[in-house]
């Protein structure tokens, strides 16, 4: 029997061991609260793993600023669904000629742990992210300041003379001087972007030991982090900004999927994600699902159809006034993105102060008028746009395609690249081969984000490779202008100039459509597509 | 026994070698930017590049830059992922949740596949034959991700409501049973089929005849005599199996938000992690290589015909 045994041995315990798992699975309840707030409630978010460090000068994509920005007061805070600009951290910004900016900062406001925020925290902390050895994934943000040269040389190799811009001077503990390097209007707003976001002495002492554990003055805290599983944060009880919030712990719970987000946030396991996986907006099937719970937004980004200037057979304007009009619009973002966007027709996003409709005006749908100016363009072969197909890019471009073959009667063609890293290096290697994909979400919410970067010579995101000497005096008139007001206008006519051009095809602008979970008595979507920390209110259980 | 052990583990060695190569190779390697869309619509500051250049000896040739890895990996030190998290740790906090998931599935796939093959073997055609049949065929032809993601619609919440759609942070066993049942089917298949074909055919062996003409019981003919012969090939495939299933839970761990090594390859793949994909392949190899070890030595346990010197 001793044999039988040393056989039957694991059988048994198998079995066994089968039913016993068996017997500990499954079961789950979920409890909805009734009325009123709970101020000490949790709230949980969706997330993806940070790409970066958490420190606000090397962090830039939407995992980690969703940790980042929360834990940290700028100088400037935006509010309310068209994002206006307020004094946060700043006492006053003032500046006579758009070059010479005096910030004096609020008193009293303290860093997690424990030491005041001074002037020359903000100093420091831009110090660091423009100096080039410590190689910040946001240094291009502070290449106006003067003397970012001196300690960010253009050539790669070169080692900085100093480590501290000449722009920078502390004029006692609550109050500095930035001077630029050229007149820039809408500096006091770009502050507003948490790469400006001031440091505490102990990260300069030890960065590796911060990244452990970041200290910022924000509304919320950091507690810990595990990575691929969460990040979580606790109210901040000595804030002093008025941007604080009304639950306790914040948990951002970190996703492989998007699907079994959406999943978790319908059992009410998640509480709030900001963007709906495709399978969910196919067909419209989320406006069923949640009902209520659905949350909107207007987010400041624009989709536009590149159309390089380098490819053969593409710099004809009559091509590109045939295409644009030869686009549905209404019809694409109606069936195909099911409501989740709406047709654009300018070039900035259309809750920014300055936008204007109709902008560019062939960016209506009018088969005859594109058919005729296709045929003046004299245009032979095929045309494509390409994209990365992941994500949910590829169908609404395959239906412009389209609209595109049925009204010009020319072959048209997606072409697909694997990832967005393919994509992004197609076109940062100018390797286009016709029409691609050039999506534009701002940084902060101004006028000027939309054009310098995407339409001025050399802009760090021109795509097309497109350039008009008039275009760029334009612009660089506007960024020189002291009145605010004025400027805008000024960015306008920088606007009417490039539309006249189209070097880029407006084709729509993103609403933001986001969901809550019943456990939510409210919660609002950010300009940035990050849940508005401070709109959200937990049940009662 | 002990020099068949040692040359064992002397093989292992070249092994080791090559297939790590290969892997930090098909990673690094690769054509292509490894910044490119890392920093969003604009390309990477020049400062930033510079220094993950440095930080990975991206500026020294793939033989190099192996040898270097190699270096540190001797050393204990599994690398970095771009966001400075240490690989060593995402792999020690994550292999015990995917070892636990690994288990279960091999038990589901065992004890299932096993009953299934062992009472069809027994019996020979039939109702039950046909239906083993099947259903085998109808999981075989099945991916992984499909039946991971039926399951987890049919009996999550939208469902009949039984799980929840994703695993907690540190998973009970409990709740890995129905992963494990998506991550085991297609193995459950294989055993089941496996386990069916070797009875079968040991069903008429002498040995066989001789038990039951010798008047042993019939539980103990089947268990001891029968059973014992059959499962060697079953042995293998699910010993291998365990290796592969590590791995295997990709798909899985990805659907069910599952934070193992799966999980971890999965988002690594997907964010263009390379250090930490080829740290975890290069942990699956080495798991690979001594499961099919372990199992070449229980031979000599189950069958002692089968020497080693």
């Amino acid at each position: 029997m001793r044999r039988s045994r040393r056989l039957w041995g694991p059988t048994v315990v198998m079995t066994s061991l089968a039913l016993v798992l068996a017997a500990c699975g499954g079961g789950s309840g979920s409890s909805t609260g009734s009325g009123g707030a709970d101020p000490d409630g949790t709230v949980s978010v969706y997330g993806t793993e940070p790409q970066n460090s958490l420190v606000p000068t090397n962090t830039n994509e939407l995992g980690g600023t969703k940790a980042v920005q929360p834990m940290f007061a700028t100088l400037v805070g935006f509010k309310g669904a068209d994002a206006q600009p307020f004094n946060l951290m700043a006492d006053s910004i003032t500046t006579t000629d758009s070059k010479v900016y005096d910030i004096k900062i609020k008193q009293g406001w303290k860093f997690h742990d424990g030491t005041e925020v001074k002037a020359h925290n903000f100093i420091d902390a831009w110090n660091y992210g423009a100096y080039a050895p410590n190689g910040q994934l946001n240094t291009d943000f502070f290449s106006n300041i003067q003397g970012y040269k001196d300690v960010h040389p253009a050539d790669e190799n070169a080692k900085p003379a100093t480590d501290k811009m000449s722009g920078l001077v502390a004029k006692g503990d609550y109050e500095f001087q930035v001077t630029l390097d050229a007149p820039f209007s809408v500096f006091s707003i770009k502050i507003g972007y948490t790469a400006f976001a001031p440091l505490p002495d102990s990260f300069f002492k030890d960065p590796k030991g911060y990244e452990q554990h970041p200290i910022g003055n924000g509304p919320l805290k950091f507690v810990s982090r595990t990575p691929n599983q969460d990040i979580k944060l606790t109210r901040n009880d000595d804030y002093k900004g008025e941007d604080k919030v009304k639950f306790k712990n914040l948990d951002i719970k970190i996703y492989a999927s998007q699907e079994t987000a959406y999943q978790d946030l319908l059992s009410g396991r998640l509480d709030f994600m900001e963007a709906l996986p495709p399978s969910a907006v196919a067909g419209g099937k989320y406006k069923a699902d949640l009902g209520d719970r659905l949350v909107t937004g207007h987010l400041l980004g624009i989709s536009t159809i590149a159309v390089p200037y380098y490819v053969p057979g593409y710099n004809n304007l009559e091509l590109r006034k045939a295409i644009s009009m030869a686009i549905d619009r209404a019809q694409i973002t109606k069936t195909v993105m099911n409501d989740t966007y709406v047709p654009a027709d300018g070039y900035i996003s259309q809750g920014i102060p300055g936008a204007r409709p109709g902008v560019c005006q062939f960016c209506k749908f009018d088969p005859a008028a594109a058919k005729e100016a296709f045929t003046k363009s004299g245009f032979k072969g095929k045309l494509t746009i390409a994209s990365n197909a992941d994500g949910g890019r590829k169908e609404p471009l395959v239906a412009a395609c389209n609209s595109i073959k049925n009204t010009l009667g020319v072959e048209c063609d997606f072409v697909p690249a694997t990832d967005f890293g393919q994509w992004r290096s197609i076109v940062t290697g100018k390797k286009l081969t016709g029409m691609g994909r050039s999506d534009w979400s701002a940084d902060y919410p101004s006028i000027e984000d939309f054009l310098n970067p995407i339409y001025k010579t050399g802009g760090s995101s021109n795509d097309s490779d497109y350039s008009n000497p008039a275009v760029d005096a334009a612009l660089a008139k506007a960024d020189a202008t002291a009145d605010k007001d004025a400027a805008v206008k000024l960015y306008q006519d920088a606007e009417d100039l490039i539309a006249k051009d189209l070097p880029s095809i407006p084709v729509w602008d993103e609403k933001g459509v986001a969901a809550k979970s019943k456990n939510l008595k409210s919660a609002a979507l950010d300009f940035r597509r990050m849940p508005d920390y401070q709109s959200i209110e937990v049940l009662k259980k | 026994m002990i020099r068949y052990v040692l040359r064992r583990l002397l093989q292992l060695i070249p092994v080791f070698f090559g297939t790590t190569f290969l892997i930090y190779v098909l990673v690094w390697a690769v054509p292509g930017d490894p910044f490119s869309g890392k920093c969003g619509q604009a390309a990477c500051p020049p400062a930033y590049i510079a220094q993950m250049t440095e930080k990975f000896n991206l500026d020294d040739n793939v033989f190099v830059q192996y040898f270097k890895y190699l270096g540190s990996l001797f050393t204990g030190d599994w690398g970095e992922t771009f966001n400075g998290t240490s690989v060593g740790e995402l792999i020690a906090t994550s292999y015990p949740i995917t070892l636990r998931l690994a288990v279960v599935a091999v038990v589901i796939e065992a004890v299932i596949g096993l009953t299934a093959g062992v009472l069809t073997g027994l019996r020979g055609k039939g109702f039950l034959d046909n239906l083993v049949l099947v259903s085998t065929t109808f999981l075989i032809s099945l991916p992984v991700f499909v039946t991971a993601i039926v399951l987890q619609l049919a009996l999550g919440s939208n469902g009949l409501g039984l799980i929840e759609a994703s695993v907690s942070d540190n998973p009970s066993v409990g709740e890995l049973i129905v992963p494990g049942i998506a991550l085991g089917s297609l193995s459950m298949a294989y055993v089941a089929r496996l386990s069916r074909t070797s009875i079968a055919e040991n069903r008429r062996a002498d040995y066989v005849r001789t038990a039951i003409a010798k008047g042993q019981p019939q539980s103990r003919v089947v268990g001891v005599h029968l059973l014992r012969n059959s499962v060697i090939p079953v042995l293998t495939f699910l010993g291998t199996d365990l290796g592969a299933l590590m791995g295997g839970a990709i798909v899985t761990e990805g659907v069910f938000n599952i934070n193992g090594l799966g999980g971890l390859i999965f988002r690594g793949i997907q964010n263009r992690e390379s250090a930490t994909v080829v740290g975890v392949v290069v942990l699956l190899v080495l798991v690979y290589l001594l499961m099919s070890l372990i199992v070449d030595l229980l031979y000599a346990v189950l069958d002692p015909r089968i020497r080693y010197d």
